[in-house]
């Protein structure tokens, strides 16, 4: 490591040391520190793990998928250099990858992993080098910050093709868009997907891709597994859904864990997650797939997925005053939508936090609440203590579930999130959980709350 | 007195629904139970053939540019005429950014080419170099007991321009509006409304889905008046949305960190 990348670290590790003595998360500040010092401080940390960097991005599950796929390096026996706490901007992973650094400049592990958001994939790839990127899927997400799906696509691609030849990219074969990328992939691609029958779905749920990439028909679905993933062809041009490579041919899913049976290229594997929802059996595929293309084990596969323990927000579990607190991050429609449904599971009554926030971060435009199917939750209300309507935009979410036909007397709101928490805390019946469900501003603040409280550990300390 | 029914016409719902404009079609039919009439709604999409005098309130959301143009075709020249019949009969009508764009004479990109609009509402479109985005707020003097606030948010970079036969639907308060120069927001034609408002727009407005309730009866049931709901939710959100514009007016850029 020159000097200059010396300097860069010794100071983004004093901001990290700094942060976290005033009690912040210090999860991006100490990295935008050090990238003015040395904007190639991340190409040069990048280049020491001597097996390489996987990136892994798409618009839900990076966080979960990165998670699953550090659990089992990790029971590999592998060290690794990655961003858990899932700051996923160059500034958050060059905090990642200084804070593993010694005050020497060296970067003893073997593997480097980073989940990346969508927009950064062309800038992280050309500072990563990867030798593997893994996509899990298309959603419409934050629509004015990225415009238009196309837009991502772009993104990714832009990723994909700095790829070497001897590199891989793991696609998901059942979300069309995903499936669109191999063509621009210079790697070769490994494609993973569902291939359970009992999953498929009968109702139609929001599916904003609708139509063929290669030719512009309207996409037709032999099943649909989630949203507009699924076993598609283009009735024009026969673009289909690509043979997965893993496939998970049986899924249980529970209201605590899920079941997985995977065929793979090296046989198959039968495992159990600690999380619930077809949409973290699709993260387990990913971690699968990457994991193994990478060449490790599926024992050591099947061991990391069991000790995989569910990340910061991620339909997290606290306990507090005698209460089970489930924490999961919201932040589009869909994601929201399988919230909601792993919520409604189990026989105890729920008693809800929902904390909409508008800032950059979360979204400014909360128009997307209009496409969460909150008719759901309103028509199990019966299930339901109470919901408290919470963060800055508290009253645009009372709105919206009064709309949904929720009974006005179980509503109330609580813009500041200390108030409403300890509300909820209060409100809920003895051994009932309470959830909370704050889009990403609120999750953060929420959290320092949490442990300023004396509940939870500080999120870095996991 | 006789049960009241209002047809709705959702426009292309698969594929104009962006930024939670479907909550427009929610907001209508909801208040519509609360006021004890019933709603059938209809979705009509691509390739359909239909008479729209035939049905009381359409509505059509906004939608990306590769939907867009997916229906501007069939827009034209499979439901325009129809469309033509349904405005100048009373039929009411409200149209979402994308949406009323198309309603429109004409949309000129920012390469100078001009793509036809349907021409309901005298107004025109030229794409603009600057995103108007944010939260808005406007004064709109559409409403019989006196000027009423509306709330959204927009989120655009065509710059819509009005002609003489359309009223604005509002006076910029907070926002850009139509076109980010000349204080107005939306267009109204008969009962035909087109705005940028996301939000989206009935929601928190709920004086706005008020007045098109009573515009669909109109045509079949002449005059009704709506018995009063208890809209202290609403209210409130209406003012802490007012407040939020003015503490964010600015303060919120498009684009990518």
């Amino acid at each position: 490591m020159d000097s200059r990348g010396l300097l860069a670290i010794w100071v983004g590790k004093v901001a990290i040391g700094l942060s976290r003595w005033l009690g912040k998360g210090g999860s991006t500040f100490p990295g935008r520190v050090a990238r003015r010092i040395d904007p190639d401080l991340l190409k040069k940390l990048a280049r020491l793990p001597k097996e390489g960097n996987i990136m892994v991005s798409g618009t839900n599950g990076k966080t979960t998928t990165s998670r699953m796929i550090a659990s089992i390096l990790e029971a590999a026996g592998k060290k690794v250099v990655h961003n858990r706490a899932g700051a996923n901007l160059l500034v958050g992973i060059t905090t990642a990858y200084l804070a593993r650094a010694t005050w020497t400049g060296q970067l003893e592990v073997d593997v480097g992993l980073a989940e990346v958001d969508e927009a950064s994939v062309p800038k992280a790839a050309r500072e990563l080098a990867p030798r593997a990127i893994t996509v899990t899927n298309f959603f419409r997400d934050q629509l004015d910050r990225y415009g238009e799906l196309e837009h991502t696509f772009s993104f990714i691609r832009e990723g994909l093709e700095q790829l070497p030849a001897s590199g891989l990219a793991i696609l998901n074969a059942d979300d069309p868009l995903v499936a669109s990328l191999a063509q621009f992939s210079p790697a070769p691609v490994t494609f993973y997907g569902l291939a359970d029958p009992s999953l498929a779905q009968e109702e139609e749920e929001t599916r904003d891709v609708r139509f063929c990439r290669q030719c512009g028909e309207r996409l037709e679905y032999g099943r649909t597994y989630y949203a507009h993933l699924g076993w598609y062809h283009c009735p024009r041009c026969g673009f289909r859904r690509p043979e997965q490579d893993y496939a998970a041919r049986s899924v249980r899913v529970g209201s605590r864990t899920t079941q997985l049976e995977v065929s793979t290229p090296a046989g198959d594997l039968e495992t159990e997650i600690a999380v619930p929802g077809v949409y973290n059996a699709y993260n387990a595929l990913a971690a699968v797939a990457t994991t193994m293309s990478l060449g490790i084990a599926a024992e050591l596969v099947e061991k990391g997925l069991r000790n995989f323990v569910t990340s910061f927000g991620r339909m997290e579990r606290l306990s507090m005053a005698g209460h089970d607190v489930f924490l999961a991050l919201v932040k589009n429609p869909t994601g929201f939508n399988a919230v909601i449904k792993t919520l409604l599971t189990g026989p105890e009554k729920k008693n809800v936090i929902i904390a909409i926030n508008d800032k950059y971060a979360d979204g400014t435009d909360i128009s997307w609440l209009w496409d969460v199917d909150f008719e759901r939750l309103a028509a199990a209300e019966d299930k339901i203590n109470f919901v408290l309507a919470s963060g800055i935009r508290g009253e645009d979410m009372a709105v919206r579930l009064k709309y949904a036909g929720f009974p006005v007397q179980k509503l109330a709101i609580e813009n500041d999130l200390k108030l409403a928490l300890e509300e909820g805390l209060r409100r809920a019946g003895t051994g009932e959980p309470l959830y909370i469900l704050p889009t990403y501003t609120a999750l953060l603040e929420m959290r320092e709350i949490i442990n300023k409280m004396g509940y939870g550990k500080p999120f870095w300390e996991e | 007195m006789a049960d009241l029914t209002i047809s709705v016409c959702h426009l292309y719902p698969d594929l104009m629904n962006l930024y939670g404009d479907r909550g427009n079609i929610i907001a209508f039919t909801r208040r519509c139970e609360w006021h004890g009439i019933k709603t059938v709604v209809q979705s009509v999409t691509l390739n359909q053939v239909v008479d729209f005098t035939t049905f009381d309130f359409i509505f059509m959301g906004g939608g990306q540019d590769r939907e867009q143009q997916a229906i501007c075709y069939d827009f034209q020249q499979v439901k325009g005429t129809s469309l033509h019949e349904a405005v100048e009969a009373g039929v009411a009508l409200l149209g979402i950014c994308g949406a009323y764009q198309l309603l429109g004479r004409s949309y000129k990109t920012g390469e100078g080419l001009e793509l036809p609009g349907l021409n309901i509402l005298d107004v025109w479109t030229e794409a603009g170099h600057r995103r108007m985005i944010g939260n808005i707020v406007e004064e709109s003097d559409l409403f019989p007991g006196g000027p009423k606030t509306l709330v959204g948010f927009e989120n655009h970079s065509g710059r819509t321009f009005l002609g003489p036969k359309v009223r604005p639907l509002g006076k910029v308060l907070v926002g850009y509006g139509n076109n980010g120069e000349d204080g107005t927001e939306g267009a109204v034609y008969q009962h035909a409304i087109g705005t940028y408002l996301h939000g989206s727009a009935l929601p928190k407005n709920p004086w706005l889905t008020d007045l098109l309730i009573t515009w669909a009866l109109e045509r079949r049931y002449g005059r009704v008046s709506l018995k009063e709901l208890d809209d202290s939710l609403e209210v409130r959100a209406h003012q802490a949305a007012r407040r939020r514009a003015q503490e964010t007016w600015g303060k919120i850029k498009a684009g990518v960190k």
